[in-house]
């Protein structure tokens, strides 16, 4: 190695030392700041026999209210799952009515902004009105926006991810000041369920790293982004058990009338699994993304160590 | 007052069909499609006698009106034309003879290429597609980066109104042809007026033939005219001939100009009496009369309409040949994949002018024109690729707006059935079996599951096809992550089948406990 060599790897290896640093005082920040507004007594809430809304009512007041978690002037990004071109009925994209019942509390509790999208896996302006969540988060006030290009996604570090290490993730995200995690309960064909840690591959640009680069632990790695949703609310009133995470014809779907919210994302897709796991044999086992993201510790899957409140409607 | 008429008739159809092909957010309703299928080629490809007989009976009537408002291509060269007077001052136009044996000889050459199979030369002469191709090609990209631009200054503001759009090359060769189209046919609109319509187009000549019969027709009024000239000067299809006070009514065009400019009012647009009646041909409906064209011409126009022939196929064949400046790529696909309603290549390849009206409608951006993928034949006509997305299931729109016929409408219980191509496996290049990760991309967008993910190591899954049911909508082609060569793409088929795909029984499942 010549001299000039040598000094530009010195300063290279300076530069990225110092963004990693930087990243993890942002991870810090942003983590400090939730757990101070956390005023529920409970990690978990499970809603069950209710319609979507009126279960998501019954949780969140179990949770303390809105006003816990989303504060007066806040720019908030709801994000549910709108990847194909399936009507309500399919389980494929996230109820509608939850989605209009969590922008509209969002409001209530003094937001300025929501902001809607999803990285569609169908042509987005199909998914947007087939899955009828354009026109209802439009019609609770939210933004709707696209998320087809790349030029609407920043790149963020990932320091903690084992596989990803960077990704682009949508600007609604990176430019909110809190987000809230909305995903409906699936099978998926190759991370075999799809909850609130696979919906994350909707707010990334590049999906492709992820199934080329074991699908897994990306999954696992994008979670560890510094900036964490305030809430995780699985949509479970319908559920796809099988064809997933696109299904094919009614029989994939199973009316269960389900709903499940936490901070905590890997208790939150743990309580979803064993949910699903009712309806079609899934043990955890399988669902390697949830076991990976608690050994990166993002959350836990140990049940038993959580305060859960369980509402029959 | 006539002019006056046809003038914002003309430009009212040419907006919105220009407007059409270029509307991708589909603010125009889809019933808009009918100004595509009044055109003249494609109703005779469809076979639509409604319209072929009205089209028919209004040149009968009025002459060629179907040139001088209906085609965009005539209204194009219009709009070329007046452009030119504001640049050059004393523009005039003067009288020319009819060029008989080069009109005649295109519209035989046509027939000929067509009767034989060879549908390029129609598509290529059609003045609507040719259009299309213009609109398509070169209009197109600027309206996108029209809208990007809007995007960008909307977007700013917070305002989502608008959305960004990908701009990109379809093709080449049609790019190249639809440049080389409006560069000739706009300079020679710019020049001499309706040249195009009156010694090439193939349409302009077979209506030719018919105004010569219309019953209303512009015509001298023998007292008042003084031969002044000025009508001549304003005819852009020079068939005036003011000294001898004649008008070639297989030329004109029915533009009123010569009846707006004439100062002692001695041009008219009146009925002409029933015994000119007589001479009226029984007219025979669509495509018996093109057929019978070439039998009738002299040797000598057949002759020269197979030596046009032969041309063009060389020139063809001489493009193909010189494919080297093309990058190369391996390609695996060794067929093509029709759009969906494309019946088979052959129902393609003879009903298809390339108008490219599917290549700017589908919202799913996988139609573009091929090149040499369907032989010579198929050149420019529409075929599927999955660079840029893939066939939604439940989309219909190219067959809903072909108007030509080659590619049917399809119901959305059709179009569900309806195979395109077969799924192919490549086991080496998965990144399950190479990286013994996770994948199931391509099961993921299956919508029939003709890929579906069966165990394999472990807790991993791994793809497994059923060729019977696939689609062949390119979704697992176009989202397998293998690198460099994707381990899943879609084989095409000559002629399209029907997916036997089953009814699933919806069993009903009750959960009553939350599980854990």
């Amino acid at each position: 190695m010549d001299r000039r060599n040598f000094l530009r790897a010195v300063a290279l290896t300076g530069a990225a030392l110092t963004t990693i640093k930087e990243a993890e005082a942002m991870s810090i920040l942003t983590q400090s700041f939730e757990t101070t507004h956390a005023a529920s007594k409970y990690d978990l809430i499970a809603v069950m026999g209710g319609e979507p809304e009126v279960m998501f009512r019954k949780a969140i007041a179990e949770m303390g209210g809105m006003k816990a978690f989303i504060s007066k002037g806040d720019k908030v990004c709801v994000k549910p799952n709108i990847g194909w071109d399936q009507p309500v009925e399919m389980a494929a994209n996230t109820n509608p009515k939850l989605v209009a019942e969590i922008i509209k509390q969002c409001f209530d509790a003094g937001a300025a902004e929501v902001t809607v999208f999803d990285h569609t896996c169908d042509d987005w302006r199909k998914t947007y009105s087939t899955s009828g969540i354009e026109q209802a988060a439009k019609k609770a006030g939210a933004k709707v926006v696209p998320a087809h290009q790349e030029s609407y996604y920043k790149s963020v570090s990932i320091p903690k991810g084992k596989s990803l290490k960077s990704a682009k993730i949508h600007q609604a995200i990176v430019d909110s000041d809190k987000w809230i995690n909305v995903p409906v309960l699936k099978n998926h064909g190759g991370a075999q369920l799809s909850i609130s840690m696979k919906n994350y591959m909707g707010i990334v640009w590049d999906r492709k790293f992820f199934h080329a680069n074991d699908l897994q632990q990306c999954i696992a790695d994008v979670c560890t982004y510094a900036k964490r949703p305030v809430l995780n609310v699985v949509d479970a009133y319908r559920l796809m058990k099988t064809s997933g995470p696109r299904g094919k014809s009614p029989a994939d779907v199973v009316l269960s009338k389900g709903l499940f919210v936490s901070q905590d994302i890997i208790a939150a897709d743990t309580a979803a699994a064993n949910f699903f796991n009712q309806a079609r044999e899934m043990p955890l086992e399988k669902v390697t993304h949830i076991s990976k993201g608690q050994e990166l510790g993002v959350g836990t899957m140990n049940l038993k160590s959580l305060n859960i409140k369980r509402v029959r409607i | 007052m006539l002019k006056k008429t046809r003038v914002i008739l003309s430009l009212l159809l040419f907006s919105l069909i220009t407007l059409y092909f270029l509307d991708f957010r589909e603010f125009l309703p889809k019933s808009f499609s009918f100004l595509a299928k009044i055109q003249f080629i494609p109703a005779l490809l469809a076979v639509n006698i409604l319209i072929l007989v009205s089209l028919l009976v209004l040149t009968l009537l009025f002459g060629r009106v179907y040139c001088s408002s209906i085609c965009p291509m005539g209204v194009y060269q219009d709009v070329v034309a007046w452009l030119s007077k504001k640049f050059i001052r004393k523009k005039r136009y003067t009288y020319s003879k009819a060029k008989n044996i080069l009109r005649w000889s295109v519209l035989a050459a046509t027939i000929v290429a067509f009767v034989f199979g060879f549908t390029f030369l129609v598509g290529l002469l059609d003045p609507y597609g040719a259009y299309g191709r213009m609109i398509t090609h070169l209009l197109r990209p600027a309206y996108l980066a029209g809208n990007n631009l809007l995007e960008a200054i909307f977007t700013s503001f917070n305002n989502y109104a608008f959305y960004k759009v990908s701009i990109y090359s379809l093709s080449l060769f049609s790019s190249a042809i639809a440049l080389i189209t409006l560069g000739v046919i706009g300079y020679l609109a710019w020049r001499n007026g309706r040249t195009y319509c009156n010694t090439i187009c193939p349409v302009g000549t077979t209506l030719g033939l018919l105004s010569k019969y219309s019953l209303f027709k512009v015509r001298f009024a023998d007292d008042k005219c003084n031969m002044c000239g000025l009508c001549a000067m304003k005819c852009k299809a020079s068939c005036i001939d003011s000294k001898n006070k004649k008008i070639d009514h297989s030329r004109c065009v029915t533009c009123f100009n010569c009846i707006e400019s004439c100062n002692r009012n001695a041009m008219k647009f009146s009925f002409i009496g029933l015994k000119k009646k007589k001479s009226v041909s029984p007219i025979p409906a669509y495509t018996f009369l093109k057929e019978d064209q070439p039998a009738n011409e002299s040797k000598r126009r057949f002759l020269s309409a197979s030596l046009v022939v032969g041309l063009a196929a060389g020139k063809l064949i001489a493009q193909g040949t010189s494919n080297g400046l093309l990058p190369k790529k391996e390609l695996k696909r060794q067929i093509p994949i029709a759009p969906p309603g494309a019946v088979s290549f052959d129902h393609l390849r003879e009903k298809c002018i390339s108008c490219h009206l599917c290549v700017s409608k589908c919202p799913s951006h996988v139609i573009k024109p091929a090149f040499l993928e369907y032989g010579l034949e198929g050149i420019m006509q529409p075929k599927l690729y999955f660079d840029r997305g893939f066939c939604n299931y439940d989309c219909t729109v190219c067959g809903d707006v072909c108007p030509t016929g080659a590619l049917l409408p399809l119901t959305k219980e059709e179009k569900n059935h309806t195979q395109m191509g077969q799924v192919q496996f490549i086991i080496e290049n998965c990144i399950v079996y190479y990286d013994e990760t996770s994948c199931g991309a391509c099961s993921e967008h299956c919508p029939t599951q003709a890929v579906h993910m069966v165990p394999y190591k472990g807790v991993l899954t791994i793809p497994e096809t059923d060729t019977s049911i696939c689609v062949g909508c390119g979704g697992c082609e176009y989202v397998c992550p293998a690198i460099p060569f994707k381990a899943i793409y879609v084989e095409g088929l000559a002629t399209q089948n029907k997916a036997e795909i089953k009814k699933e029984e919806v069993k009903k499942t009750v959960i009553d406990d939350f599980g854990f």
